[in-house]
């Protein structure tokens, strides 16, 4: 290969993740057809990766690719016998009358409304995020399959079995408006949120964690009005920013406190950190919000903001408890759950001091649902200990330790007992 | 597009103490709209009698076909543009609450 031809085939690579959701989500709309979508989509790269070494890279790569997915759709309409007469007439009819590259705002809203499609409540969740990662994100199927703990077949199955159910109930490839906007969009962002930790997660592939804040990205600026879709990016920025430093050599979780700070990719902090004072301007810039409106800020918004009042502080000691344990308060308001409250607790011991924070820690326990989770005993353990009683906190770490599944976390609590 | 909507039982009703929305009204406001083609409310299950055919022989039996806790009471025909504004016409329905609506699509065999 050739320097120039080198560099076609580069260009090629890095057109293609652009252009392939762009050309998906435009065939997805006029053919009504995924499987047909996605062919047409690949076989138009391949040809890409074959031709541009050789004839040289066109003006507008992306378009070249458009126009030749788009011919190939035709061509399978056309000769099709199996595919449904009528769509495949409308299809051939829209298909023929596109002109050479739709306007951007078109392509914009072609994959805002596939970002919806695929996340439908219809659909079961786990097909959602493997939909969303196959569709939108172009993730090959045997890699969702291996994140997923099946086989290929398997993952295969799932996503056609989606695909029909989208196709023959007719799931709408479409974005909600107003009140059904609000209902929906929580469900986007919960696959979003799903999909990230996907990534995040000690056996999970971390390319998923940056397809996630792709996708955010791309949310956020196809919905700027929605604040939960700005504090969800800032909250995975900044949960982000710790990958480097959140496990030890030998891949087991650091704690926050051990964490060494100065790892942290403090220019994705930077931006979440931006991120979240806009929000809280626009916020005190509006007047009272409408009945329909969802509450403000809402709970993706103060994750985050708890999320960068670790971040941005220089040791635990520094951090700012008060404004922690404000946001627990008021995501307990909006979300009660137990491990939220066990957080809760967790914050106030620190902003309040230590019999604060067993006083709300008892009161969560008391509904019984933290009875065999260790970080609850961990949390009371770490909260008696500061109270100056020694001698039940080591029991109570060792307790703790009895009941973690990681060895790393049981040495970790089992030292916590001896400094006792 | 066609829907049938089954109209179930459910073990866990809401909680909600806000009325019930008023079944003679969403039958009206959907026959007005076009979205309800027909339906009916069904007899209690004592009254169901299931029928197989199994080698040539008509067996008939007692009951519904499925032992199961939800239990179908009613249906209901809809042609809507989509599964969104089905699931509109649904949720608008008292049994939404007091149980559940499963929703089916037509079959299309002409694929």
């Amino acid at each position: 290969m050739t320097g120039a031809q080198a560099a076609a085939a580069q260009v090629a690579a890095a057109t293609a993740a652009e252009a392939y959701q762009r050309i998906v989500a435009a065939l997805i709309r006029i053919t009504g057809d995924w499987t047909l979508a996605e062919d047409c989509a690949q076989e138009a790269l391949a040809l890409a990766l074959d031709r541009w070494p050789v004839d040289g890279v066109p003006d507008n790569p992306g378009g070249w690719l458009m126009t030749v997915a788009r011919n190939r759709a035709l061509d399978v309409l056309r000769r099709g016998t199996v595919e449904r007469r009528k769509l495949r007439e409308l299809a051939v009819l829209a298909l023929t009358a596109a002109t050479a590259e739709p306007e951007r705002e078109e392509i914009v809203d072609d994959r805002l409304r596939l970002i919806f499609t695929c996340c439908h409540p219809a659909l079961p969740l786990e097909a959602r995020v493997a939909l969303t990662l196959r569709t939108i994100c172009a993730v090959a199927t045997a890699d969702i399959a291996r994140a997923f703990l099946v086989g290929e077949s398997t993952m295969t199955r799932r996503l056609t079995r989606a695909k029909t159910k989208i196709t023959e109930a007719r799931i709408p490839y479409r974005v909600p408006t107003g009140p059904a906007l609000t209902q929906r969009l929580p469900g986007v962002l919960a696959v979003l949120y799903l999909l990230f930790t996907h990534g995040y997660n000690a056996d999970g592939e971390p390319a998923f964690a940056d397809e996630a804040i792709r996708l955010a990205r791309l949310l956020a600026r196809l919905m700027p009005d929605q604040a939960e879709v700005h504090a969800l990016r800032a909250l995975f920025l900044l949960q982000h920013s710790r990958r480097h430093a959140r496990r030890d050599a030998a891949g087991d979780l650091v704690p926050l406190d051990r964490q060494d700070r100065s790892r942290w990719d403090h220019a994705a902090i930077g931006e979440a950190v931006g991120i979240l004072d806009e929000l809280r301007e626009s916020e005190l810039r509006e007047s009272e919000p409408a009945e329909s409106e969802p509450a403000k800020p809402g709970p993706y918004a103060l994750q985050a903001r708890i999320a960068a009042c670790h971040a941005t502080a220089a040791s635990v000691a520094d951090t700012d408890w008060v404004g922690i344990a404000d946001c627990y308060d008021r995501l307990a308001h909006l979300q009660p759950s137990p491990v939220i409250e066990l957080n809760r607790a967790v914050a106030h011991g620190y902003a309040y001091g230590p019999a604060a924070g067993l006083d709300l820690l008892a009161r969560a326990r008391a509904g019984g649902e933290l009875d065999d989770y260790p970080l609850a005993i961990a949390a009371e353990a770490d909260l008696t200990a500061r109270a100056g009683d020694r001698v039940r906190a080591a029991a109570l770490f060792r307790a703790a330790a009895a009941g973690v599944h990681s060895d790393a976390e049981r040495r970790a609590l089992l030292d916590r007992a001896d400094e006792a | 597009m066609k829907y049938l909507m089954f109209v179930c039982t459910d073990t866990e009703p809401d909680t909600d103490p806000a009325p019930e929305p008023d079944i003679h009204r969403w039958v009206a406001e959907h026959d007005a709209s076009g979205q309800r083609l027909q339906g009916m409310a069904l007899a209690p299950k004592s009254t169901a009698t299931t029928v197989r055919v199994r080698n040539g022989q008509t067996l008939v039996s007692d009951g519904p076909f499925a032992e199961t806790k939800e239990l179908i009471v009613g249906f209901d025909l809809l042609e809507c543009a989509d599964l969104d504004e089905a699931i509109e016409v649904a949720r608008a329905h008292p049994m939404a609450r007091g149980g559940r609506i499963e929703i089916r699509p037509q079959a299309d065999w002409d694929r």
